[in-house]
C-alpha cells in the first residue's frame, strides 16, 4: 500500500506568476494566456513519488497559496 | 382562478401538511418521498433531489449542525440566469405559493433556520413574490433575496456566498451542501423543483413518478422559443416526443437552422436529431444535447447562426466572474475567434485555433461556466460545419442581418475583477 499524493490548483487564486511552472516543468506548462496548464488538463494531477519533495517546493514557492498537496491512501 | 392569493392556492391544492425534522429515510418522512419521487433538480444539472437533501443532512450531523447553532440554511434559486428562459418566471407569476410551499417543507424536514428565495435584482417578479410571502405565515421565515442580475451570480457557491457575505462570485472548493452560507451545510434547489417539493410533500413520492421517465419521473417546465408558432413556457410529461412539444406550440413557424437545447451553458443539436428524439435528460444527450434549465431554441434559418454563436460568446466571456484566468482570458478569445469565423475572411487556421483553445477552458475553471460555454461553442461548430465551410469560401447565407438569440435583461460589461462588479 502506497500513498498517491495529488497537487491542487485554486484557479480562482492564481495570479499567473508562472513559479510552478518553473519548479516543476514535469507537471505543468503555462497556457497562452500565462496560466499553469497541468498535465492532466485539469485542476489536479496526481504527483509522481519523485516529484513529491519538488511539488512541495512549488506548493511554497506560490505566492497566493494556490497550490495544495492532497495525500490519499490506496 | 388567481392561485397567487394563498386562500385560492390552498382550496386548490389543500393545506401544506406538517413536515416533520430531520428524521430522514424513514416511512412517511419527505426525505423517505422524494427518494420514492426521483425527483431530479430542474435547475441545469438534473442532480437526485433526494441525495442532495441527504447530503447536507450528513454534512450536518457530522458537525453537530444542530446543537452547536449553525443550523442548514435553504435557498430557493429563481435568478433564472439563462436569458432564453422564463419558465421560473412564469412558474413564480402564476403559482408563487406552490415554490414557497416546497421552501417550507425543505426547511422544516432539514431544520433549518432561515431560508432564502433569490431573484435577481430588478427582476419584473419582485413584486409577486413580496405580496405572497407578505399573505404567508410559515414556520421558518423565507426571505426574499435580489443579488445582482449576472449570470454566474446565479450559480449555487455565488448565491450562498452573496447571501453571507454580499458578494456574489463563484467559490472554489467550497460546495455549498458542506459550506455554503456563512460555512453553513446549504440546500440549494432551482425555484421549478421547490414547486415539485411542494407537492410531493403533499400527494407522496409514488404519486409524482407517475408519469414521466423511470430515470427522471415527473413533469418538467420547457421554454421553447425561435421559430414557432407559439413560443411560450409549456409543461410536458418527462420524456414526451420532442416533435409533440413542438406541435404543442403550434408547429414552426419558419424554417430552423438547428436547435440549442439547455441554454448558453447548453448544446446546439441538429434540427432532424432533435426532432427524433424525447424529452428526457438520456435522450437529449443521445441526440447531442442537454435539457439544462429547460430551453429549446429553434434557430431562425434566415440569421448567421456564426454570429448569433459569436453574440451569446462576447456575452458569455463578459459574464465570467473574472477570477480564473483560462475563464477570464479564455473567453474572450473564443469570442473573438468566433468573430473571424463568422466574419468574410475566414480561414481554416481560425478554425483550428479556435478548436484546440476549447480544452483549454474546460475543467480549468472554479465554477462550470467556461465549461458551459464551451460546449455551447464546440457544439455550434458540429451542427453549423456546413455555414463554416461557406464562410471559409467567403460567403455568408443569413438573409437577415436581424439578430434571434436575446441578450438584453441581464447586463452586459466587460471582463470584471473579483467582487467589484458583483456587489
Ligand atoms: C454559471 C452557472 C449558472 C447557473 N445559473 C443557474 C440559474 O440561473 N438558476 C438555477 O436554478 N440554477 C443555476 N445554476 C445551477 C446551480 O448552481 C445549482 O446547481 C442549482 O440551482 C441547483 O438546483 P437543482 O438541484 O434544483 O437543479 C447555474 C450553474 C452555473 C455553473
Ligand atoms: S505559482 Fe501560484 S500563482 Fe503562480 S502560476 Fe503557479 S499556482 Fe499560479
Ligand atoms: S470559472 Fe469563471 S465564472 Fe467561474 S469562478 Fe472562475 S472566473 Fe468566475
Amino acid at each position: 500500500m502506497s500513498d498517491l499524493t495529488e497537487l491542487r490548483l485554486d484557479p480562482t487564486l492564481c495570479d499567473a506568476h508562472g513559479f510552478c511552472v518553473e519548479i516543476l516543468p514535469e507537471l505543468f506548462t503555462l497556457d497562452e494566456w500565462g496560466y499553469p496548464l497541468m498535465n492532466s488538463g485539469t485542476l489536479v494531477t496526481a504527483v509522481p513519488a519523485d516529484l513529491v519533495s519538488a511539488a512541495k517546493k512549488a506548493v511554497a514557492a506560490c505566492p497566493v497559496a494556490a497550490l495544495r498537496l492532497h495525500k490519499h491512501k490506496r | 382562478m388567481d392561485l397567487r392569493s394563498l386562500s385560492v392556492h390552498e382550496a386548490h391544492f389543500g393545506r401544506l401538511p406538517v413536515v416533520d425534522g430531520p428524521r430522514i429515510g424513514k416511512p412517511g418522512s419527505l426525505v423517505h418521498e422524494l427518494e420514492k419521487s426521483g425527483l431530479r433538480g430542474r435547475g441545469g444539472g438534473w442532480f437526485p433531489t433526494a441525495r442532495k437533501v441527504h447530503a447536507v443532512v450528513e454534512s450536518a450531523a457530522a458537525r453537530r449542525a444542530w446543537s452547536a447553532g449553525r443550523k442548514p440554511v435553504v435557498i430557493a434559486n429563481a435568478m433564472e440566469g439563462e436569458p432564453a428562459s422564463s419558465k421560473d418566471a412564469i412558474l413564480l407569476r402564476h403559482n408563487p405559493h406552490l415554490v414557497l410551499d416546497g421552501v417550507t417543507a425543505l426547511a422544516a424536514t432539514l431544520g433549518a433556520e432561515k431560508a432564502y428565495i433569490a431573484i435577481h435584482r430588478g427582476s419584473p417578479i419582485i413584486d409577486v413574490v413580496t405580496r405572497a410571502l407578505a399573505d404567508r405565515n410559515d414556520p421558518v421565515t423565507i426571505e426574499l433575496v435580489t443579488p445582482p442580475a449576472r449570470y454566474v451570480s446565479s450559480e449555487e457557491s455565488a448565491l450562498s456566498h452573496w447571501i453571507g457575505d454580499g458578494v456574489g462570485t463563484p467559490v472554489f472548493g467550497k460546495r455549498p451542501f458542506e459550506r455554503g452560507v456563512n460555512d453553513r451545510p446549504t440546500a440549494v434547489q432551482n425555484a421549478e423543483t421547490m414547486a415539485h417539493i411542494g407537492l410531493i410533500a403533499r400527494f407522496g413520492g409514488e404519486w409524482f413518478a407517475s408519469v414521466g421517465e423511470p430515470t427522471a419521473p415527473g413533469t418538467c417546465l420547457v421554454s421553447v422559443s425561435g421559430v414557432v408558432n407559439s413560443p411560450g413556457v409549456i409543461e410536458v410529461a418527462v420524456g414526451t416526443p420532442v416533435s409533440e412539444i413542438i406541435n404543442r406550440c403550434n408547429g414552426f413557424s419558419g424554417e430552423s437552422s438547428g436547435f440549442l437545447t439547455g441554454g448558453y451553458g447548453g448544446a446546439w443539436v441538429s434540427q432532424d436529431s432533435l426532432m427524433a428524439a424525447h424529452w428526457s435528460p438520456d435522450s437529449v444527450a443521445a441526440a447531442g444535447g442537454v435539457i439544462g434549465a429547460g430551453i429549446l431554441w429553434a434557430l431562425d434559418a434566415r440569421t448567421c447562426p456564426l454570429h448569433e454563436v459569436a453574440r451569446v460568446a462576447h456575452w458569455m466571456a463578459g459574464e465570467s466572474a473574472g477570477q480564473c484566468g483560462p475563464c477570464r482570458f479564455g473567453l474572450p478569445s473564443l469570442a473573438d475567434d468566433l468573430d473571424v469565423i463568422a466574419g468574410k475572411h475566414a480561414q481554416m487556421s481560425d478554425v483550428h485555433r479556435l478548436n484546440a483553445r476549447l480544452p483549454l477552458v474546460q475543467m480549468r475553471g472554479g465554477c462550470k461556466h467556461p465549461d458551459g460555454t464551451a460546449r455551447f461553442i464546440g457544439t455550434a461548430m458540429h451542427v453549423f460545419q456546413a455555414e463554416v465551410a461557406h464562410h471559409l469560401r467567403g460567403h455568408c447565407c443569413a438573409t437577415t442581418s436581424g439578430t434571434a438569440l436575446p441578450i438584453a435583461g441581464m447586463r452586459p460589461s466587460p471582463v470584471g475583477f473579483p467582487g467589484k462588479d458583483f456587489k
